[in-house]
């Protein structure tokens, strides 16, 4: 077990720096840069000295393959670079917004979890019957819904809702407020992007739940339970739910990895100031330095939430032992 | 050894004899779900081919005088803040998401499907790096990825193809990998090498037919992906570019201004993304058990 820890970890390394050349030199990949958009973006005559001059404080003159090394070697001092757009280091802006897509990819979590787990089990035990067909509807929905769209519908509602009966439209607040301050305009805020995100992240959780759990369901143990007279609520809460849980598990892990990359749209939808909608904004000012850092963090993200999930796994089952 | 069963030949002459009509009734009663997404499919690419003659309007030329103009005789599902029809937009639109979804799962799952196969048969070294390629590429959020190959190329239609593309790749070549990997061990293989067939030959003929399953699985799974991804890149402004139809591009804009002045412009183009995904999904999902039960959707 020790060893195959130390091996997933040591194979964490080259899939991190595979992805470091990936992006790179991806985005460099084609001619225009930051200064570009930056002093020619408004369509007037620059001088191209002055692109220069730009380049050359950004360090974007340099030779790609010194470019790299400082990209590389910035981990190892921890200097993850400053913004090409805006001029503050890339770690002082992201960590203004990570607070809030974390916040919200938890809570989108937390609302799969709620609907998928009573949903799919529900749907498995009354399999073929009218509940099952709606539940099943229901997810395979909210797979096909984009959840942006689910997000515009949201905001539609709730607008002309509140000016249905309230009398005048209701917004959530823009600004965001820590938790921990004001917990009532927090929550006003981060609810509703949770929720939209939240749909589709159920939806798959729930037609997981639901085949694992009639998987489990088959099998002879469960069989034996009845046949000794328990009753169905203790066979499926106490043996079925639990052994159908281990896939249920590794989905919800496996979505949570590339739950960042939902928020991009997300955050652009409800205006929030997060990592995904900074994300959008330096791809389209072409700020390479604050880019490339971004696609790393949601890597290392979702590299480590699979070994996470790998581990716990293990730990889950039994039966499973990594060599 | 061949025993012949009386009662299935029947039922097979009759299988045959049936007019195609009650056959299409069967595969109806049998697949209900995935017949009601095969026909929503039939009539995407239906609206695609003959938008021209479905609609009286131009989908790309601005009115200034009909701007907002709510459903109404004239323009079923209302016009946009451009004066254009929305229903218009929308039919024409299907045409970009079929054509950007299509091309984009075509050549993602081929392409899947060759690195897969060659990963498999030839195993070793080339296998190991075809796989860390994988997992590099795998690492990325579809989304991001696909961003920033639009960062780099420029957004366009042809770009978000090569941008939904990439992605896909990795993705079938390691389910078409691991069914490949199992036929590699089957005797006909060893065959076809002792009898000293080259290896394209082999691959070729030997094992890509044998993983068609998986691949025509992916296959439909990634069109409703890319209209998907599409649909998300374009609503970014990072994806198919004003005036093309478009339906992400379609819900683009704030929702509070649609809220006051109206709501029709986003609920239409968002109504058909859902209904396009949901059609191929179930497509798809009935395409997986006819084709291959062990591979049921969990």
């Amino acid at each position: 077990m020790h060893k195959y820890i130390a091996k997933r970890l040591l194979l964490i390394l080259p899939t991190l720096l595979g992805a470091a050349v990936l992006v790179f030199f991806l985005l460099r990949a084609i001619p225009g840069d930051v200064c570009e958009v930056r002093l020619a973006g408004s369509g007037l005559y620059v001088d191209e000295a002055e692109i220069e001059l730009c380049r050359e404080k950004l360090g974007l003159a340099k030779p790609l393959i010194v470019q790299f090394w400082d990209f590389i070697t910035g981990y190892v001092v921890w200097d993850l670079g400053d913004s090409m757009w805006t001029g503050k280091p890339v770690t002082e802006e992201i960590g203004l917004r990570f607070k809030l897509s974390l916040q919200v990819a938890l809570m989108a979590t937390l609302v799969a979890v709620v609907i998928a787990i009573p949903l799919g089990a529900i749907s498995a035990i009354k399999q073929d019957t009218w509940i099952d067909y709606v539940v099943r509807s229901f997810s395979i929905a909210g797979i096909a819904m984009p959840s942006f769209w689910l997000g515009i519908l949201i905001i539609l509602g709730l607008l002309i809702g509140t000016q249905h009966f309230l009398g005048t439209p209701w917004m959530p607040p823009i600004e965001y407020v820590s938790p921990f301050k004001d917990l009532a305009s927090n929550m006003a805020q981060l609810i509703w992007p949770a929720v939209a995100t939240g749909y589709r992240y159920s939806a798959v959780a729930t037609r997981m739940t639901r085949s694992a759990l009639l998987e489990v369901l088959r099998e002879d143990y469960i069989r034996t339970a009845r046949a000794k007279g328990m009753t169905e609520k203790i066979i499926i809460n106490r043996h079925a739910l639990k052994n159908a849980m281990l896939p249920v598990f590794t989905i919800i892990g496996i979505e949570f990895a590339f739950l960042m990359g939902g928020l991009v749209v997300t955050e652009q939808v409800f205006n929030l100031n997060g990592i995904g909608k900074l994300f959008v904004e330096s791809v389209q000012a072409q700020d390479f330095a604050m880019t490339q850092q971004l696609v790393m963090l949601v890597v290392l993200i979702a590299v480590v939430t699979n070994f996470v999930v790998d581990l716990v796994y293990a730990w889950l089952d039994p039966r499973i032992r990594y060599a | 050894m061949v025993t012949v069963n009386p009662a299935a030949d029947a039922d097979e002459l009759e299988e045959l004899s049936k007019s195609w009509s009650s056959q299409l009734i069967d595969l109806i009663r049998r697949q209900p779900l995935a017949s009601a997404g095969g026909l929503v499919v039939l009539i995407m690419i239906f609206s695609a081919i003959f938008a021209n003659f479905l609609t009286p309007y131009d989908p790309e030329a601005a009115s200034w005088v009909n701007q907002l103009s709510p459903p109404s005789a004239e323009y079923w599902l209302g016009t946009d803040a451009f004066g254009r029809d929305i229903l218009t937009r929308i039919i024409y639109g299907a045409r970009t998401a079929l054509f950007v979804g299509f091309t984009a799962a075509f050549v993602g799952a081929t392409g899947g499907l060759i690195l897969g196969v060659a990963s498999a048969y030839f195993g070793g070294r080339f296998d190991i790096i075809c796989q860390r390629l994988v997992d590099i590429v795998m690492a990325f959020p579809l989304i991001v990825l696909a961003l920033a190959v639009v960062a780099t190329l420029g957004a366009s239609t042809v770009n978000v193809i090569i941008a939904i593309t990439i992605p896909f790749i990795p993705q079938c070549a390691r389910v078409v990998r691991s069914s490949a990997l199992a036929i590699r061990e089957i005797p006909y293989v060893d065959a076809a090498r002792a009898l000293g067939f080259s290896h394209t030959r082999i691959i070729m003929k030997h094992m890509i037919p044998n993983v068609m399953a998986p691949y025509l699985i992916m296959l439909t799974t990634f069109v409703g992906q890319a209209i998907l991804l599409e649909a998300s890149l374009s609503y970014l402004g990072m994806g198919v570019q004003e005036p093309t139809p478009a339906w992400g591009l379609m819900l683009q804009g704030g929702a509070e201004e649609f809220a006051e002045s109206a709501p029709w412009v986003p609920i239409f183009p968002g109504l058909a993304i859902t209904i396009a995904v949901f059609g191929f999904n179930l497509f798809g999902d009935g395409l997986r058990d006819v084709l291959d039960p062990r591979l049921r959707s969990r």
